[in-house]
């Protein structure tokens, strides 16, 4: 895309965005165009409507906890910029980076994708996954065979599994301690959005 | 065992008393014949003086000989599948092909035993015309078209480049050995050795099929070997004839015009053939627009007309293989959405039915045809060489594409990727057949040149097939900890492929985008236009616009009646123990039984059977419940996109329709809690006139939208009394409750909305996103009443634009 130079001027405060979550400039022409694509009615903003009318999202067991990601705190609707904060978590992570010790952290660190993660769980927001939030999640995840009773059970042996001051609830460093092992720069990164 | 050694034994007699017959019955068959007829017509001028008076019954095996023995060839065949998946632990280990390979070799040996001549054998006219078009046409319709075209610059390369590379390589290499005199005298020229690495070289589709069907790759690898195979064809074809035609001219006589016209000919062969494909495609969609009427006989113009693609484009001497291969890749959209539901199964059932008997039938005769000693030339050194030579420069030739790919690449191809793409070039019957057209005048080395292939083909098919799941398995072991994962893991990694799934869908394939909307814009304004039923086009993707339109509606009917009843008398059931809104909040003590047995008392089928597991597990630190929770998640946690996504199968059908049901479910819970959350958020007790004027807003636009969408086809119409929103020529009947609302009763859907709120499509797969079935006739139906009385309802002004 040779054009992107001229292109990226039409973004609305794409040298903000780009210091922001480290896309090159030529994604996020291109996630502008996605954006532009996914605003129906063209006025700039995502709408709730505008994620839900994306068809493989109503067949993606946590596709409506993640719309609802994309508009924290009761927000009706999003402006481009908050639309890339969001993605920006999902880039692959940069090893050895240089950072000046001030920054604050990276939007693509292990840390950032793993409190987004916490955030789908954790609808209240108080910090801790309490064990109805946990069966809500099971629930959506499982098929509908599976019955309450055997549902609770595992829920229970998540938590006892992962909490480690025995409040009952897994608090987001318990979170973060029981998926050490697991390779989340991996499994929370698309490639394309390098 | 024993059953499966019984029609083992019953096979094998079989084919001896075929052969036998068929043999015996040769001289003086036309003998019989005509005594017979003589006898007939003897007996029926009068009283016959023919000494055996009227034959009652006669044995008149001439008559049926030739489709006889197709039949139970066939027969055969399939029997010997039935035998192979008798024992799970054989098909496990060993591929499928490389049985029927040994079956082959068998019932050669028994033949030959009983003949002592090759009666049966793969000739390239059967295999060309009527073995291969199924295999292939079955490859192209099922073929995952984005996946496809999002990957074909790879796979161009690979099979252009890639297949000229190779042959080259390998036929210039052996000539090269040939020189240094190691191969003994041998009467074959540059051109022969050439000619011979053509056919060599070419990854062939059937074989790559079989193989890797048990070996599980992910999508971009299989469609990247896979498009290889089926398009290397236009190389091969190209290869084969210039060389072929070289061959016979003479090598003196190739001037550099013949060069020049054999590289003008791969573009024209391979582009003609496309196009053929393409028109081929067309001509279907376009006559699958009008079969409404004749739906009985609907499935049987797929298979003419991709036949006909076939036919045709070996006629123009152009690339067959590509034809058949785009003709199902362009039609599958339109086809699948033009003809019925019945129609489509009957489509996708026939299809696999026919490519996997040819499959099983090629490679079961190349075991047969190998059992022919006036073919059988050894040459040590040349087999050997041939063998090393292809795999060889396969690797290289590889690593070096893919260094070069990978710097235009947005999803890498890694070192495993490359390791099963080089193990994986499997060739097959397609390189056996040309090599047994060629004419052992004009090549006087044909006869060595069949035998190397049919080695090069069984060590392929046979060591490669064998080996490649251990090594895959071995490969990805060794990266990765092998570690009984925690709860913890299982359940939050299975979350994060489903946000990682949900994230790239809504960022949208970033990359491709111009060329993709381009395509679909012009797509959607012109071929479908053309292509498509008026009933299936306005259909396509509406159905989530529609129920969110119909959510609007109702929503403001509710309004209107709650205004009319001045308070809002929605009821909430005290049954809210649904799927969703589980009020999980009291803690309930957990004591939960959750041993065995009361698994077994609630639902014996979700119990996992595999009791010596457990079993085993229980030595382990887990306790019994611990292990069951296990079980439980890896059961039933729903699949991620990218599992559950286009699993190609040659011998099954049935992974989709477990996709459906997993898809059915999360669609109705996911559109059953949007319909409840817009109207607990929209008319929740403490509604103010506010949440009104939020209505008239997206109403507003939701009106705007609708005369853009012409969902009423023009019409536009708040009132209630309007009962089709989708049709042209049919009313549809909908289902008198939805499904997802049927058992409960905590929202009270409009009249209305019962009737109008759309069944959820029985097959997600087959347009994108979703598809609204306009048929009376479908199993979508589920009402078998007339459409329910609705009450009269003025809604108030206010909410009317």
């Amino acid at each position: 895309m040779g054009a992107t130079g001229s292109a990226v001027s039409r973004v609305p405060g794409a040298d903000e965005i780009q210091k922001e979550t480290g896309f090159s400039s030529a994604h996020i022409y291109r996630l502008y165009d996605r954006f532009q694509v996914l605003d129906k009615d063209d006025n700039g903003v995502l709408s709730r409507r505008d994620l839900q009318s994306i068809g493989e999202l109503a067949v993606n067991p946590l596709g409506d906890r993640i719309i609802d990601a994309f508009f924290p705190n009761g927000v009706e609707t999003i402006d481009f910029r908050s639309f890339v904060r969001i993605l920006a978590h999902f880039r692959p992570t940069e090893e050895n980076r240089q950072r000046e010790p001030n920054a604050s952290e990276p939007l693509n660190s292990r840390n950032s994708k793993l409190k987004f993660a916490f955030q789908l769980y954790d609808q209240d927001k108080d910090g801790k996954i309490s064990r109805a939030e946990l069966l809500q999640v099971l629930r959506m995840m499982v098929g509908v065979e599976v019955t309450d009773e055997q549902l609770e059970s595992i829920a229970d042996r998540t938590i006892q599994e992962a909490d480690l001051d025995g409040d009952g609830t897994i608090s987001f460093e318990e979170f973060k301690k029981s998926l050490e092992k697991v390779n989340i720069e991996q499994k929370m990164s698309i490639r394309f959005l390098r | 065992m024993e059953r499966a050694l019984s029609i083992l034994y019953f096979v094998v007699l079989l084919n001896a008393t075929l052969a036998g017959a068929s043999d015996s019955s040769k001289p003086d068959g036309h003998g019989s014949d005509s005594s017979g007829g003589h006898n007939s017509h003897d007996s029926g001028h009068g009283e016959g003086h023919s000494p055996d008076g009227l034959q009652i019954v006669s044995f008149k095996w001439h008559h049926v000989e030739a489709p006889y023995i197709i039949a139970v060839w066939i027969l055969v065949a399939s029997l010997a599948k039935i035998v192979f998946h008798m024992s799970h632990k054989v098909t496990n280990v060993v591929p499928e092909s490389a049985l029927l390979i040994f079956l082959g070799l068998l019932l050669g040996g028994v033949v030959w035993g009983a003949d002592h001549s090759a009666s049966f054998t793969l000739t390239p006219t059967i295999f060309f015309f009527y073995l291969l078009p199924p295999i292939v046409l079955d490859a192209g319709y099922f073929m995952p078209n984005r996946l496809f075209f999002g990957n074909l610059g790879t796979i161009l390369m690979y099979a252009v480049i890639g297949t000229v590379w190779n042959a080259a390589l390998t036929g210039l290499s052996l000539y090269g050995v040939f020189l240094t005199g190691i191969m003994g005298p041998l009467q074959a020229g540059l051109l022969d050795f050439l000619l011979f690495g053509s056919l060599i070289a070419a990854v062939d589709p059937v074989a790559v099929l079989a193989v890797f069907e048990e070996v599980h790759v992910n999508d971009v690898l299989f469609i990247i070997v896979f498009g290889e195979s089926l398009l290397n064809d236009a190389v091969t074809v190209v290869l084969y004839n210039v060389f072929d035609s070289f061959v016979a001219i003479g090598g003196e006589n190739v001037t550099g015009v013949d060069c020049v016209k054999g590289i003008v000919s791969f573009f024209v062969v391979s582009i003609g053939g496309t196009l053929i494909g393409i028109i081929f495609a067309l001509l279907l969609s376009f006559v699958t627009r009008f079969t409404k009427h004749v739906r009985i006989i609907e499935p049987g113009f797929v298979f003419i007309i991709s036949y006909l693609s076939y036919l045709t484009s070996e006629m123009l001497s152009l690339s067959a293989i590509l034809a058949i291969t785009f003709a199902g890749v362009c039609c599958q959209k339109y086809v699948n959405a033009n003809i019925n539901e019945q129609s489509v199964t009957t489509v996708r059932y026939t299809m696999k039915m026919l490519a996997s008997g040819s499959e099983t039938i090629v490679f079961m005769f190349l075991g047969i045809s190998a059992v022919d000693p006036n073919i059988w030339t050894w040459n040590t050194a040349f087999i050997l060489l041939t063998l090393v030579f292809i795999s060889v420069y396969r690797v290289i030739g590889v690593v070096i594409q893919t260094w070069l790919l990978n710097r235009y690449r947005m999803v890498q191809l890694e070192i495993i990727d490359q390791v099963v793409m080089s193990y994986g070039g499997l060739r097959g019957a397609v390189a056996f057949a040309l090599v047994a057209l060629l004419d052992p005048e004009k090549v006087k080395e044909r006869n060595l040149f069949v035998s190397t292939t049919i080695i090069v083909v069984y060590f392929t098919v046979i060591f490669q097939g064998l080996t490649i799941k251990p090594l895959v398995s071995w490969l990805k072991v060794k990266r990765s900890e092998h570690r009984d994962p925690l709860l913890n893991e299982k359940l939050h990694g299975r979350a994060f492929d489903h946000i990682l799934s949900a994230i790239e869908d809504i960022s949208g394939q970033i990359g491709h985008n111009y060329m993709r909307d381009k395509w679909a814009k012009f797509e959607r304004r012109f071929l479908s236009k053309l292509l498509m039923r008026r009933s299936a086009q306005k259909s396509r993707d509406q159905i989530l616009n529609v129920f969110h339109e119909l959510n609007i509606k109702d929503a403001i009917s509710y309004v209107a009646e709650g205004e009319r009843r001045g308070s809002l008398a929605f009821i909430r059931s005290a049954s809210t123990d649904q799927l969703v809104n589980v009020d999980f909040s009291t803690q309930r003590p957990s004591i939960v039984d959750a041993s065995v047995s009361a698994l077994l008392r609630g639902n014996p089928s979700s119990v996992c059977l595999d009791m010596q597991a457990i079993e085993e597990k229980r030595k382990s630190v887990r306790d019994k419940e611990d292990t069951l929770s296990h079980h439980v998640l890896q059961q039933y946690l729903y699949k991620p996109r990218h599992q559950t996504r286009h699993k190609y199968s040659r011998h099954a059908i049935t992974p989709n329709t477990e996709d459906n049901k997993q898809e059915k479910e999360i669609f109705r819970r996911t559109m059953k809690k949007r319909l409840e959350s817009f109207k607990s958020t929209k008319l929740g007790v403490n509604y103010s006139k506010k949440s009104i004027k939020n209505y008239k807003k997206d109403s507003g636009r939701c009106k705007k939208k609708k005369k853009s969408v012409a969902l009423l086809n023009g019409r536009i119409s708040w009132g209630i009394d309007n009962p089709t929103f989708i049709s042209d020529e049919n009313v549809m009947v909908r289902p008198a409750i939805p499904p997802w609302l049927s058992n409960e009763d905590t929202v009270v859907p409009s009249q209305r909305a019962r009737v109008q709120i759309p069944w959820s499509p029985n097959n997600f797969r087959r347009l994108t996103p979703l598809r609204l079935s306009t048929r009376s006739v479908d199993s979508f139906q589920m009402a078998d009443g007339p459409v329910p009385e609705h009450p009269r309802m003025t809604l108030p002004e206010g909410t009317h634009l």
